[in-house]
């Protein structure tokens, strides 16, 4: 089986727009958290979100296409451009494939057609409505701008999107299915509708997102796109790319239990499954990225997961303090996280951790990254309904070194 | 006569856990009931809608038998009122 190399990344994310701009904020344990403004949040029970920053699609596309994309699409395109533009890949396009994850499609677009409709008695809507609101229409946007005419569709699973379409994505680059696969998650939350029903789950917190501290409160919401660039490690190396890690496992696994309960054993199966995939083991793990959402039950529960799994569990950490939670993208952020730190040596912290929880006893990267190579990395993924979803990357070392 | 708290709070219990009115007793955990978290939520909810309250989300967490639903709702009647 072919080896599979990420030779490409891009990001829009409440860090800014770019890669360079997200990587620079994590590695100085920046967050991008910061007071909701697409929503006015009076009467709700929290007011912070992680919004990309002063996002304006007309610095991106020219007027037209604009209107023609839900603003998920808008990040997800913007993402995609960067990371075949970052990969330098001529891509061949019957043997390319575009795999998307998202959870929730154009809510932006279908929150401001319902209030048209419902509160405003209007009867006419935007035609482009139906096209702009569909899940998949970053994967169809992607495949038309680049001329990708491979496989082409998009993975949804709620908050492990991302992490089931790059794992898809992998493994068929790896099977020789195809050449290169553009992969990754993109996701637009913040509408008054998405916030009333996140409230209504009592999972946000008010204040900001303290993944394993003892004084957790829950999540904070967020929003953004990443995507990454997979090719035959061999064909990228021919082609002198730079490879910045390998992606080589893949894991996945079902609760089969609670809606919204974690579950310790789902998610210590879905990281075995993917070290098994990735032929790794689990002492080559130096770091996990973890789902670390903020909420008392997810932290708690993954560490119990990771403590199954490692015997001596590796440095974690959770980089949602810093870009939110944006849901079926965020698997997709965090792999990019792991592929930089892979590379460059650096594991990025857990921001706004405040004091240690007997609970969550791993070394979580408090505050300030941390000057480390490790070999291998994984990055989790946990959805609600259960469904659990890990990525294994290692570190690319280049031919006659290893 | 009118419905005590604690009958409302038992009513609401069943009637959204599809439970019958008699098993809802005022010493009945949620466990014991097989209420988890996520009926918790929809029985804070239906509660929330009962008496024109808002329960926080800390508060919340107490609530874990139907007598601590009871004096909950009774101390946040109470700060409504007061």
């Amino acid at each position: 089986m072919r080896r599979v190399a990420v030779t490409g990344a891009g990001v829009v994310s409440a860090l800014g727009v770019g890669v360079s701009s997200f990587w620079s904020a994590l590695r100085a344990g920046t967050s991008g958290i910061g007071p909701i403004r697409a929503v006015d949040c009076s009467g709700i029970k929290f007011s912070n979100g992680a919004e990309v920053p002063d996002f304006n699609p007309l610095l991106h596309f020219d007027a037209k296409t604009a209107g023609q994309l839900d603003r998920s699409v808008q990040f997800a395109g913007i993402a995609a451009a960067e990371a075949i533009a970052h990969s330098g890949a001529a891509l061949v396009p019957e043997r390319t494939a575009v795999v998307t994850g998202c959870a929730i499609g154009g809510k932006p677009t279908e929150d401001h057609t319902y209030r048209l409709l419902y509160a405003e008695g209007r009867t006419r809507f935007d035609p482009m409505s139906i096209p702009k609101v569909m899940t998949s229409a970053s994967a169809s946007y992607i495949s038309m701008r680049h001329g990708i005419t491979g496989p082409c569709y998009t993975v949804s699973t709620a908050c492990a999107s991302a992490a089931h379409a790059i794992g898809q994505a992998f493994w068929m680059v790896r099977s020789g299915q195809v050449d290169v696969a553009v992969t990754g998650g993109t996701e637009a939350p913040v509408t008054l509708g998405m916030l009333r029903a996140w409230e209504a789950m009592r999972v946000v917190a008010p204040d900001t997102c303290r993944p394993f501290s003892r004084d957790r409160r829950g999540l904070i919401l967020g929003e953004g796109a990443a995507v990454v660039v997979l090719e035959d490690l061999d064909a990228a190396v021919a082609r002198g790319a730079r490879v910045h890690a390998e992606i080589c496992g893949f894991g996945m696994s079902s609760d089969a239990g609670h809606l919204t309960a974690p579950s310790a054993d789902g998610a210590a199966r879905a990281m075995s499954a993917a070290l098994r995939d990735a032929g790794l083991d689990a002492t080559q793990i130096g770091y996990v990225n973890a789902h670390g959402t903020g909420t008392a039950a997810n932290d708690s529960t993954e560490t119990r997961a990771i403590r199954a799994v490692f015997a001596a569990p590796p440095l974690v950490s959770a980089t949602k303090s810093m870009h939110g939670h944006a849901l079926g993208a965020s698997p997709a952020l965090e792999a990019v996280a792991t592929i930089l730190a892979l590379r460059d040596g650096v594991l990025p912290p857990t921001a706004h951790f405040t004091e240690a929880d007997p609970e969550c006893d791993l070394d979580v990267i408090p505050n300030r990254a941390r000057d480390v190579q490790v070999e291998a990395a994984l990055s989790n993924s946990f959805a609600f309904g259960g469904l659990n979803a890990v990525l294994a990357f290692r570190r690319y070392v280049g031919s006659g070194q290893e | 006569m009118p419905e005590t708290i604690s009958e409302r709070v038992r009513r609401v219990v069943a009637e959204t856990q599809k439970l019958p009115a008699d098993r809802v007793q005022d010493e009945s955990t949620f466990r014991e009931l097989g209420i988890d978290s996520l009926d918790g939520l929809n029985i804070l909810f239906a509660l929330e809608e009962e008496f024109a309250v808002e329960v926080p989300d800390d508060a919340a967490k107490e609530f874990a038998s139907v007598r601590e639903a009871v004096e909950g709702i009774e101390r946040l009647l109470a700060a409504k009122n007061a």
